[in-house]
């Protein structure tokens, strides 16, 4: 190692080998340290699909793929089916994503064009606290405030207005009891706002200021600007943000649990109470005293892991996609 | 030669009304936003300020219908909340710093990479049902520490993240000074980058503290509850989210009133945390 400075006329002063090989030595082992738990990260999702496997073995052996499609939820007599929360999850984050969309996307438009530069800020950080509150308080506000407003007002305003337009209709029927798939809806959009319109701000600006300005030496309109110049440029970082948005909505928890209304059955109605997967775990999880129950439940869990894995990595990947066109092209 | 008043031709009209319209509900949907903030903030102030007083503080969670307060679950979640950021940030911090340091080459980095933006998105309770299996069904107990360690899973890529992030901000030429003066390279990166990078460092850990501290689902089942004050981080404890759950689900309206005193509490630490880490962040960088 030291060959060098045995071979120079002037021997060179080294500090002697110990000491450096130990400074080699913890070289190593701090980047094999961090290397090893880089590499935990890196297993902890197989690890957690590994374990609801294993932990929802007896359910998948006894129902297999019929729990997917199957309603049934009968504890008592230990049959287990996941439909109902299954259509549950996926009907109140698609009303979430469709409130949530065109608003993220005019809160991001009145951030980056419209703001005067001083409010750009405190506007943004407003948005961005949104997201910081919990999720449990979204729900306790949505179950003792909101509900209470949305049973009185909207809904029967949309009973009124909507029930009776044929196939439309039937999504807006039954007694306005506040809680239920649109009330769950609303709130995860409330939720999800904050997420899409970061990631809608962000890759907004990376737009090169040239594209922007030749469009309006052209004459277009902000909105011009914006809708045929932003919004392609930027199209795989909008999907990416969406569906970053859709997978927080999937997988929310406590607030959807508080006004769900938690019933398992299948209504057609937004109004009718149901249930998600997230909410069924949170409701039932420390009742179960069955194994197959707990088996069922964990299942769930294993089903909504999947379904918000493959959301987020095709967000992940899109917003890549995003990045790798930005790499090239500037 | 004609001339035409461009400003009164119906297309320009029609562009311009379009654009108007647009813009006066980009301004609404801002509005939208700010309304439900305001909202959920005055309820809380509303509901709120009249729970806080002094017994909040002093007196366990009681039963329906005695007085009491919040104090076994305060010092639950703040011991539960304490064991996932000390569990999680060293794991964060170093996985992030391999991916910013020695990440350059190699198949790990990105994939995990990949992945940890995964699990920063990752619903919750899925968290506490692998805590659940792996820990508490081996246990044959709810305790305080699957608690912590469900809560240290939500640390974990909220730092990986950041110090990654913040790492990656710090310049080369840095790194290349310290290492032509001939440090190795952990002390190039304990000395240089990790002091380049603290303060996005400190705010990546304020905001994972302010996640996991108003998180619940991940609770749920793996704390579970507890009627009574302990520190025993073997056995079950009682922690803010799950009692708010609890208690805001009851029937009784003196457990409302202590499930508002716990919300106003959660809510304006979690936002006090998200405020701080931005001043720390802005002065610093």
């Amino acid at each position: 190692m030291d060959s060098q400075g045995s071979a120079a006329p002037m021997p060179v002063k080294r500090p002697p080998l110990r000491e450096r090989s130990q400074g080699a030595v913890v070289d190593t082992l701090f980047a094999r340290t961090t290397q090893f738990f880089a590499f935990l990260v890196f297993v902890l999702l197989l690890a957690i699909m590994a374990s609801l496997v294993i932990g929802s073995w007896p359910s998948i052996r006894k129902f297999g793929f019929a729990f997917v499609y199957t309603t049934d939820w009968d504890p008592v007599a230990g049959v287990f089916g996941a439909a109902v929360p299954i259509y549950g999850t996926l009907v109140s984050s698609l009303i979430a994503m469709v409130i949530a969309i065109p608003v993220s996307f005019g809160i991001a438009l009145f951030l980056t064009e419209l703001a005067p530069v001083w409010l750009k800020r405190p506007l943004g950080t407003a948005i961005e606290l949104l997201a910081a509150i919990p999720s449990i308080i979204y729900g306790m506000w949505g179950l003792f405030e909101f509900t209470p407003l949305f049973g009185k007002y909207v809904q029967p305003f949309l009973i009124d207005n909507l029930g009776d337009i044929p196939v439309l209709g039937a999504l807006f029927q039954g007694p306005p009891m506040g809680i239920g798939m649109l009330t769950a809806g609303v709130i995860l959009a409330i939720m999800v706002i904050p997420f899409i319109t970061a990631v809608m701000r962000d890759v907004f600006e990376l737009v090169p200021v040239v594209l922007r300005e030749s469009a309006y030496g052209l004459g277009s309109t902000t909105w011009e600007v914006v809708w045929k110049v932003v919004l392609p440029y930027t199209r795989a970082g909008v999907v990416g943000g969406v569906m970053l948005g859709l997978g927080r909505a999937l997988g929310e928890t406590m607030a959807v649990t508080f006004v769900i209304g938690n019933a398992h059955r299948v209504a057609t109605s937004l109004l009718a109470p149901g249930a998600s997967i997230a909410s069924s775990l949170a409701n039932e999880f420390t009742e179960a005293d069955d194994p197959i129950y707990t088996a069922s439940l964990i299942e769930l869990g294993l089903i909504l892991f999947l379904i918000t894995t493959i959301v987020l990595a095709c967000a992940k990947y899109m917003l890549l996609r995003l990045g790798r066109l930005e790499g090239t092209k500037s | 030669m004609v001339k035409i008043d461009k400003a009164s031709t119906p297309i320009f009209k029609r562009r311009k009304l379009v654009n108007k319209f647009n813009m006066v509900m980009s301004g609404f949907t801002m509005a939208f936003g700010l309304f439900w903030l305001s909202w959920i903030l005055f309820t809380l102030l509303r509901d709120g300020l009249f729970a806080l007083d002094l017994s909040l503080f002093t007196r366990n969670t009681p039963a329906p219908g005695s007085k009491g307060g919040l104090l076994n679950a305060i010092v639950g979640s703040v011991l539960m909340a304490g064991t996932g950021t000390v569990v999680g940030t060293p794991i964060g911090i170093m996985a992030g710093t391999y991916l910013a340091e020695y990440g350059k080459r190699g198949w790990l980095a990105p994939a995990t990479r990949f992945i940890n933006d995964i699990l920063l998105s990752a619903p919750s309770i899925v968290v506490g049902l692998f805590i659940y299996t792996t820990v508490v069904a081996r246990m044959n107990h709810f305790s305080g520490l699957a608690g912590g360690l469900a809560l240290s899973l939500i640390v974990i890529p909220v730092v990986v993240r950041t110090t990654d992030d913040m790492l990656r901000l710090v310049p080369d030429s840095l790194r290349e000074a310290a290492i032509g003066l001939g440090a190795p390279r952990w002390k190039m990166i304990t000395k240089v980058s990790y002091r380049a990078a603290s303060a996005g460092i400190a705010t990546g850990v304020l905001l994972a503290v302010a996640r996991i501290a108003g998180e619940t689902a991940p609770l749920l089942f793996t704390a579970l509850n507890n009627q009574f004050f302990s520190t025993n981080l073997w056995g079950p404890m009682a922690n803010l989210p799950v009692v708010i759950f609890q208690f805001a689900m009851s029937p009784y309206d003196d457990w409302h009133r202590l499930a508002w005193g716990g919300a106003i509490l959660i809510t304006f630490g979690v936002l006090g945390l998200n405020i701080l880490a931005r001043l720390i962040f802005r002065k610093k960088i």
